[in-house]
């Protein structure tokens, strides 16, 4: 894998020729302050609407507006085609894995994985061994992170298999365009993605436990001061689903789960749960959570209520066993994967660390489990002292750190300060999983703001862009 | 529907009515008190009192000037019952239970509520020249109402807003009568002198009642006002008018339609509707009007707490 280059930009080649001519068209004609006025309607739109999300570390509860930018990010059909079969086959051999992980364990004593790395995950949880969820189903909705590196592959970057969010941004982001920006859609035919509750609601009634004949879903939130409370209620709002918060449940002695309504409690037999594990039932997980509701996996392993995501996936998402991902698909499909993984290397081998603590001014290291961007270190971009204290911090717990090559993160036009200037964007797809497997067409484009930075996590200054699948090259 | 989302959308209801009365009270204080002969400080502390808010502000004003009292009416976020702080909580309200309401309805009290935040901002000139602001708070107000009108459909979520609706005008409704009606009072009581049209007027207005008053009785007089704000059951804000529809709205909740009420919530909400039926101004004025209030107010917090035992608070099975 080269490591250094220019980006490559999803609008123009090298050249400067446009990928996809109708939509370059489109752009050329408007002038920049036209565009810069359109951005700045679009902002005022998702201020009145209300679409935010909330930073932690600021003060509690405090509302940013959802950062949006409208120079959408196309990708060619043919190459959707890929992404797709390759999700598909991802989230699959995914959800054997976790199904085979906290069951038989197959694929830990053919010493495919390490069974010492899935034991010391912190998101591994053996309160789930031995529990088959409804239809195999673990992971219901995933969102993988994808970039593209300056040749022109595309890497997954990490899979989400937990409580992957903005699928929420990624439907209003394609409203706001439509409404402030009609005129680049002209000659150019795009996946529409409306359909995503519909499927979601399908994906969650069909998990339902079997003997339930109108089961009742509910989308179970920690509540407003979330980061992503805005899209807990807006897939509650378009699925037509109650949001309920922890207290507005409880489970009995039968270990059914009930929600509290002003005619009496009411059955409740799917939760698209958007808690993580840690605080979803403080009778097995934290004692002091006050987000869960007590009880809960006592129902979820009776068989009562169907918890999607269910309990427990985080163990395939740690980013040590990304590494694995390729051989995971190998083992339980046979098949080669369709999608590329990025290099890594593990800090828990002793030869892997020691050639990352040699090469950190060349490499990014991560911890297995944070999200949010927070913790990386940017070898070729960081000060000396910042990779002494990334060297310190692994030898000191060395199973909590990969390092993986740098890659040139793909750049598309956005608007700054009024004129259009490159910047680098990653993608997030999202997959329903299920009997059928649903992959949303494009996903959220996440686009670092600042010049040359390469993280786009929103709660680091990161915006987004209106994804298109095209439906002709 | 959810307990809390019914408590939420209550609430949600009472900020956005008191915030509007706390801007009519306000900007009707400020018309009559330019040019006036009394004390401008009574007239201002009358809102004070009115919203049971005496002492609080006597902690942290030194004196109840007209620009103190503005200011802890409608900017005081440590007043609870400020404009500011009453928008910030309603619009708390909604967006803790934003997927039951309409799109549009969503948006309005959003917009009400940023376009406050950014008027705010602009503080000292609103103090000593308040109109404006007051009159876009009236309208953001009505434009709320105007959308859920229009756009919700008439099931729970609608009722329980009704409800705090409801029961908010008529919690205003009878303090500022209470209030200003003490005001007036030694001017009513040396017989012959001139009846002080102005300040029954401004008593009037403060309820926007005036108009719509003096289409159905002509002049002015204590007892026809008392009457109009009391006992009307056609005037929007009348205590009548809002029991009344404090019960059919809660027989709407409970889908009760026997002549009997089936929760301590219907059964008081009943009892006073009778009541507010059978009285005459005459005879509220001999009790004592503010005798009469006083209980009234006793009532309201026992349906409040009714409804909440009812409808918001369920017991979980041991």
């Amino acid at each position: 894998m080269t490591q250094s280059g220019p980006s490559y930009d999803e609008l123009l080649t090298q050249a400067g020729v446009p990928r996809h001519s109708a939509l370059s068209e489109c752009l050329a004609a408007l002038s920049a302050d036209v565009l810069a006025e359109r951005q700045k309607l679009a902002e005022e739109e998702l201020l009145e609407k209300g679409i935010t999300f909330a930073v932690y570390g600021h003060d509690a509860g405090t509302e940013k507006i959802w950062p949006f930018d409208v120079v959408p990010r196309p990708i060619p059909a043919r190459e959707w085609q890929q992404i797709e079969a390759g999700l598909k086959q991802r989230i699959h051999a995914l959800n054997l894995f976790l199904d085979d992980v906290y069951n038989e364990g197959r694929i830990l004593r053919d010493k495919v994985v390490p069974e010492v790395l899935i034991r010391t995950a912190k998101t591994y949880r053996p309160e789930c061994h031995g529990f088959r969820p409804p239809g195999g189903v673990w992971t219901h909705v995933t969102g993988t992170d994808l970039v593209r590196h300056h040749d022109g592959t595309l890497y997954v970057l990490e899979d989400n298999l937990r409580c992957p969010s903005g699928v929420s941004y990624v439907l209003e982001n394609r409203e706001i365009m439509k409404r402030v920006l009609p005129e680049v859609f002209e000659g150019s035919v795009i996946a529409p993605i409306d359909d995503y509750p519909e499927r979601l609601l399908e994906k969650l009634l069909g998990t339902a436990p079997a003997n339930v004949e109108h089961p009742t879903a509910v989308v179970l939130t920690p509540g407003i001061y979330n980061s992503a409370y805005f899209e807990h209620s807006f897939l509650a709002q378009q699925m037509g689903i109650e949001l309920v918060t922890g207290p507005d449940l409880f489970v009995d002695r039968d270990d059914t789960v009930w929600m509290k309504t002003t005619r009496g409690p009411q059955r409740v037999d799917v939760i698209y749960r958007r808690i993580d594990d840690d605080f979803l039932d403080p009778e097995v997980f934290r004692p002091d959570s006050m987000l869960g509701v007590p009880g809960l996996m006592r129902a979820f392993r009776a068989g009562r209520v169907t918890l999607a995501n269910a309990p427990g996936t985080g163990v395939a998402d740690d980013k040590a066993v990304y590494q694995y991902v390729p051989d995971i698909i190998r083992y339980y499909l046979s098949e080669d994967p369709i999608l590329n993984n990025v290099p890594t290397f593990l800090c828990s081998e002793t030869q892997q660390c020691a050639y990352v603590l040699e090469n950190l001014d060349s490499l990014v290291v991560k911890p297995t489990n944070e999200s949010g961007g927070y913790g990386i270190l940017m070898g070729p971009v960081a000060s000396q002292a910042e990779r002494e204290r990334c060297a310190e911090a692994i030898r000191r717990d060395p199973r909590n750190y990969i390092a993986q090559p740098m890659l040139t993160l793909s750049t598309v036009p956005t608007v700054i300060n009024g004129r259009l200037a490159p910047r680098h964007v990653d993608l997030r797809p999202f997959i329903l999983f299920g009997e059928q497997t649903f992959v949303l067409p494009g996903g959220l484009t996440r686009v670092a703001l600042k010049e040359g930075s390469m993280i786009v996590n929103s709660s680091q200054g990161g915006g987004s862009k209106d994804t298109w699948v095209l439906q002709q090259n | 529907m959810l307990c809390r989302v019914a408590d939420s959308l209550f609430w949600m209801s009472r900020y956005l009515e008191r915030a509007e009365n706390q801007a009519r009270f306000i900007d009707v204080t400020s018309s009559i008190s330019l040019g006036y002969r009394g004390s401008e400080q009574a007239l201002w502390s009358s809102l004070l009192h009115a919203g049971g808010d005496v002492e609080a502000f006597l902690q942290r004003y030194a004196a109840p000037t007209r620009e103190n009292i503005i200011n802890y009416l409608l900017f005081d976020r440590r007043n609870l019952n400020s404009v500011v702080s009453c928008l910030t909580a309603a619009r708390e309200n909604a967006r803790s239970v934003r997927e039951t309401l309409t799109a549009p309805l969503w948006e309005a009290v959003n917009r009400f509520y940023l376009r406050v935040r950014t008027d705010a901002e602009q503080q000292p000139q609103i103090l000593t020249q308040p109109h404006q602001f007051l009159e876009r708070i009236k309208r953001s107000a009505h434009q709320v109402l105007g959308v859920r009108d229009a756009t919700w459909s008439r099931g729970d979520a609608w009722h329980f807003s009704s409800l705090g609706y409801q029961l908010e005008r008529a919690d205003k409704t009878s303090r500022i009568l209470d209030v200003r009606y003490f005001l007036l009072l030694p001017m009513n009581h040396s017989g012959s002198e001139q009846l002080d049209v102005v300040q029954w007027a401004a008593l009037l207005e403060s309820t926007g009642a005036l108009q719509m008053y003096r289409r159905t009785w002509g002049p002015i007089q204590p007892s026809q006002v008392v009457d109009y704000l009391v006992l009307n059951p056609t005037f929007p804000r009348s205590l009548r008018f809002c029991i009344q529809a404090a019960e059919t709205t809660l027989r709407a909740i409970s889908g009760n339609t026997s002549n009997e009420p089936q929760n301590d919530a219907e059964k008081l909400v009943a009892d006073t509707n009778l009541q507010l039926g059978s009285l005459t101004a005459e005879q509220i004025m001999a009790t004592g009007l503010h005798p009469f209030i006083d209980q009234f107010q006793t009532i309201l917090n026992q349906i409040g707490a009714a409804i909440s035992s009812t409808y918001f608070q369920i017991t979980t099975p041991a």
